[in-house]
């Protein structure tokens, strides 16, 4: 019975799974973007850009770690409540481990 | 046996749980990545980000970075019922996982014989914890890959259990957006 329960819940899952998430063509073109970000990111390491090279860094991380959140881990298609909890944990250690570096950092990072 | 979706938010427990989880991960890995950031300069002449070697950590980050390719593949064979499919991307990502960790073990001992360890410096010890706990967590992903894989041969996991490829999955995706973090504050931006 739970079985059944079980397949008749998810029978209706995957018509809705596959609604609205992307397809497997989908997916590997968001891999081959995340692939040119990453070659992006390597090349910036030898490019000369000055001030501009941390930014740029977090930048194209920032894009790559909301593209695999998004897409690969489906946040952009499920429930809402599932981002709220990603961005507690997220947001609480960027707060407080930036507090700690502000705290304690001897290193400035300049722009 | 209580029905797997009767549950007082209609969503599956396994998988709120699965995300509590990650996002208190952030607050683990967070810490080893602050602390490194607060010794990066500690550390004797020669034996800090002079020896990191970008063109072969890129080559090991772009391996995991299509781990996730292969891994949300699989889940996507799963939903579709393709479990012959599923399996195979269950495998290849299973085996991306093995060559980052072939890597990682690969840089390490090129480090340890350079005269960086784990207790050389402040810096390398926590580069060491740090890595060394994303490699642990990946190779407890492996682990788990494997189990998935062997799972779905023997039909204890089935066609209509995509969840459970789903959890595994989004703990291998967070592992993949950990590394993605580390190789660029870690390695780039200190050593460039």
């Amino acid at each position: 019975m739970a079985q059944q329960a079980t397949s008749q819940q998810t029978a209706a899952g995957p018509e809705v799974h596959d609604a609205h998430h992307p397809s497997p063509a989908g997916y590997v073109r968001i891999a081959a973007i995340l692939a040119v970000l990453t070659a992006m990111e390597v090349s910036l390491f030898y490019i000369e850009v000055g001030p501009a090279f941390i930014p740029a860094m977090i930048g194209l991380m920032s894009v790559k770690f909301t593209l695999v959140v998004a897409e690969f881990m489906h946040l952009k298609y499920d429930t809402k409540l599932y981002r709220r909890v990603m961005l507690l944990g997220l947001l609480t250690a960027l707060g407080v481990y930036g507090i700690v570096l502000a705290t304690f950092s001897s290193v400035r990072l300049e722009f | 046996m209580q029905a797997a979706h009767e549950t007082t938010l209609g969503i599956d427990h396994r998988k709120l749980a699965i995300w509590v989880f990650l996002g208190s991960e952030f607050l683990f890995f967070g810490a080893f990545i602050s602390t490194f950031l607060l010794y990066v300069d500690n550390t004797p002449e020669g034996l800090g980000v002079e020896l990191f070697d970008i063109p072969f950590t890129s080559i090991s980050s772009f391996v995991l970075l299509m781990s996730s390719l292969t891994m949300v593949l699989a889940h996507s064979a799963h939903v579709r019922r393709d479990m012959r499919r599923a399996r195979l991307w269950i495998l290849a990502t299973a085996l991306q996982g093995a060559v980052f960790i072939g890597g990682q073990a690969f840089e390490f001992t090129t480090f340890v014989r350079e005269g960086m360890g784990l207790t050389t410096s402040p810096f390398s010890g926590a580069f060491f914890v740090l890595t060394g706990f994303h490699g642990a967590h990946v190779t407890i992903g492996i682990i788990m890959l494997l189990s998935l894989w062997k799972l779905i041969g023997i039909g204890r996991v089935t066609p209509m259990e995509d969840v459970k490829t789903e959890i595994v999955g989004l703990y291998w995706h967070f592992v993949d957006i950990i590394w993605i973090i580390i190789f660029t504050v870690v390695y780039q931006i200190p050593a460039g």
